[in-house]
């Protein structure tokens, strides 16, 4: 079943159970996740989260303590040496030889796995990379987004099945972000399985998947409209004067599970519906306030999600 | 200035120093260590030191000399050679600094009145270890035997027979002959350590490491990769340091210029070797340099090339022979000095080629494939 799962199977990922802790501290519980083929999937939650302890136990950097998994269709446990040549990993930071050229950086990771001609696949993902004539500057001498550019072209020169973004996009500006993203639709499109990562909202509406990870476990993973519909949150938009002292009337309020300013209006949220109408009623009569029924945003969502685990968490 | 600030700094610098616990440790640990090891196991009038005796006749004044010259707590046969040249393959590997030799019809002679000649073959090519017990040995071999045979001390018996000495390799005791092959070694150790000691601490330390561990590499692939390029520039060291000793302090090579290369390029992989043990066994490079100092600093003490081999107690001895190089000093004196054949220290090769196969075993199984 193996060998032709593998080929034509829809299913890059599966994993179950997975957990991990460092120095019996829970990083992450019981995680189960599946991502198909040809899809981008978003790996959203907040810092310490367990995004990339997950990836490296994907890609065969960590051994789970408990659970299994398949990447590729190989098993995560036992066939780490079969991952690692069909798997690409991205490194949060940047982990190429800061004091080799671009070009020798392409090279080596040419050569490690096995390329025919090191030097023009090198030469090739330079001009992909749109670093000609820059080759032979050394890595470390390259500004964020460069950095970022060229972690990538590595990562996908010996062209991979599965790519694991880890954060790739931090501290990358908003246009080398734009153009990042273009590319793992690119690649996403011509087949490449590609699980990222992220903190960005933004990013994550660029995903066909997405899943939220807090204090180690996963919350919601879906399509966002799914993900927005589970959350089952009922959400006001707000706007009129001094929304700051409006916003610290609202907190607190039985119903009002969540206050955030968004721009010129507040977001007012809550997972009962019936109780949030009832605790908004009293501020209607308000005249220079103007109420509207939104859906929830993803990030509405999100801290939603990130409240409630907390609460459990302690 | 002010000293606030430097204040501040000084209590930040040891409440990180308190966390690196293995520094901290090394701090108090090494001074210690180090102090009883070296102290107990110097000794520069050395005693007990190994000799080959070549008897070809079993005579009671031969078996009197024997025992003199073990009396004398200088000498100590360790083995009976059946030939000459077999004498001088001990003497030449090293196995023995002394070769006494009794000739056939000694006893006959020493009463004929003909003063035969007792030969004593000195390796000379350590003055420090030899000259004492060289110096001692005429007196002190004629008085225990004149106490043995119960003669009275007359100016006849006191020439009853001659002890023709022969210094080997190193007759007028330069000192430079003996140190520069020594500090080839030393030298050698020090840079090939450091090298590859820092190796696998420095990708970790850059970050590098996650990326090549998510590749498809093997440790072992890793190893000899990162080795390998140390190994030419170890050559090169070695012939600079050999070719210079020629020039400029005149060091013969009486043996074979090519076997010395081979052997000094095992000697250079299996330093290299340790220094990537260390390198997979600590955590950072501070790390990595203090056990290179740790490992090096025996090396220089015990292994023959500062105080004498011979000398050192046998525990002491029994560490000196875990260490590249005290194996390698004596490949090279024996092929410099002495012309010592590849079958004179085939032992002392076989034991670097062991040495360096257990650290790069070590260094395998050591290496943290993963994260974890």
């Amino acid at each position: 079943m193996r060998a032709g799962d593998r080929q034509n199977g829809t299913v890059a990922v599966e994993v179950e159970g997975l957990s991990k802790s460092f120095a019996g501290r829970m990083v992450v519980r019981n995680l189960s996740m599946r991502v198909l083929r040809g899809q981008i999937y978003g790996f959203l939650g907040p810092n310490g989260s367990g995004k990339t302890t997950t990836l490296r136990m994907l890609c065969g950097l960590l051994t789970p303590d408990g659970g299994t998994g398949r990447a590729l269709g190989y098993d995560i446990l036992t066939e780490r040496d079969r991952i690692k040549r069909h798997v690409g990993y991205m490194t949060q930071r940047f982990s190429l030889y800061q004091d080799l050229s671009i070009q020798e950086n392409l090279e080596f990771v040419a050569r490690i796995y096995g390329l025919a001609s090191p030097e023009q696949e090198a030469k090739a993902a330079v001009e992909r990379l749109g670093l000609v004539g820059r080759e032979h500057q050394l890595a470390g001498a390259l500004s964020g987004g460069w950095k970022q550019r060229l972690a990538l072209g590595a990562c996908i020169l010996p062209k991979p099945e599965l790519l694991l973004l880890d954060e790739p996009t931090a501290g990358v500006d908003p246009k080398a972000r734009r153009e990042f993203w273009a590319e793992i639709h690119k690649l996403a499109a011509e087949g490449m399985t590609v699980l990222v990562s992220t903190h960005y909202m933004d990013e994550a509406e660029r995903c066909h998947e997405i899943a939220y990870i807090a204090y180690g476990e996963l919350l919601a993973q879906g399509t966002i409209p799914k993900v927005i519909e589970n959350s089952h949150l009922k959400t006001y938009t707000v706007s009129g004067p001094d929304l700051q002292s409006l916003a610290n009337r609202l907190l607190g309020i039985p119903g009002i599970d969540m206050v955030a300013p968004f721009g010129a209006s507040l977001h007012v949220a809550g997972r009962d519906a019936s109780a949030l109408d009832a605790a908004v009623a009293r501020f209607r009569d308000e005249r220079e306030l103007s109420w509207t029924l939104s859906s929830p945003s993803l990030e509405d969502v999100f801290i939603d999600l990130m409240s409630r685990s907390q609460d459990n968490f302690r | 200035m002010m000293l606030t600030r430097t204040r501040a700094m000084f209590i930040k610098e040891f409440v990180q120093l308190r966390r690196d616990r293995l520094t901290f440790a090394t701090m108090i640990f090494i001074p210690v260590v180090q102090l009883l090891l070296f102290g107990y196991a110097i000794n520069t009038t050395p005693r007990h030191l190994p000799t080959a005796v070549l008897v070809h006749e079993d005579s009671d004044l031969g078996r009197s000399i024997l025992a003199a010259l073990s009396n004398t707590s200088y000498f100590k046969v360790t083995r009976l050679a059946r030939s000459e040249a077999e004498m001088d393959h001990w003497i030449r590997s090293g196995e023995v600094l002394f070769g006494v030799e009794i000739p056939a019809g000694f006893e006959r002679s020493v009463r004929r009145g003909d003063r035969p000649a007792l030969l004593v073959v000195a390796d000379a090519s350590d003055p420090v270890a030899s000259g004492t017990a060289l110096g001692a040995l005429e007196g002190v071999v004629r008085t225990a035997l004149t106490r043995d045979r119960g003669l009275p001390e007359t100016a006849e018996q006191s020439a009853a027979f001659e002890i023709r000495q022969h210094r080997r390799y190193n007759p007028a005791a330069v000192t430079s002959l003996n140190i520069v092959p020594g500090l080839l070694g030393t030298i050698l150790t020090m840079t090939m350590l450091i090298f590859t000691a820092l190796s696998v601490t420095r990708e970790v330390e850059r970050g590098t490491m996650e990326s090549l561990l998510a590749m498809p590499i093997e440790p072992i692939e890793i190893m000899l990769g990162k080795i390998a390029p140390y190994v030419a520039i170890g050559f090169i060291q070695a012939a600079l340091i050999i070719a210079l000793g020629i020039i400029l302090f005149e060091v013969p090579v009486v043996g074979s210029l090519p076997l010395l290369a081979a052997l000094s390029t095992l000697f250079i992989a299996t330093n290299l070797s340790i220094g990537y043990t260390f390198s997979t066994v600590a955590q950072n490079q501070l790390q990595a340099i203090q056990m290179s100092f740790m490992f090096f600093l025996p090396n220089i003490l015990l292994s023959g090339f500062m105080f004498p081999f011979a000398g050192m107690p046998r525990w002491a001895q029994w560490v000196g022979e875990m260490l590249p190089l005290t194996h390698y000093i004596r490949i090279v004196r024996g092929i410099m000095l002495k012309g010592a054949t590849l079958y004179d220290v085939h032992g002392e090769a076989l034991a670097l080629l062991g040495l360096m196969l257990l650290a790069m075993t070590l260094a395998v199984r050591r290496f943290r494939r993963t994260l974890d």
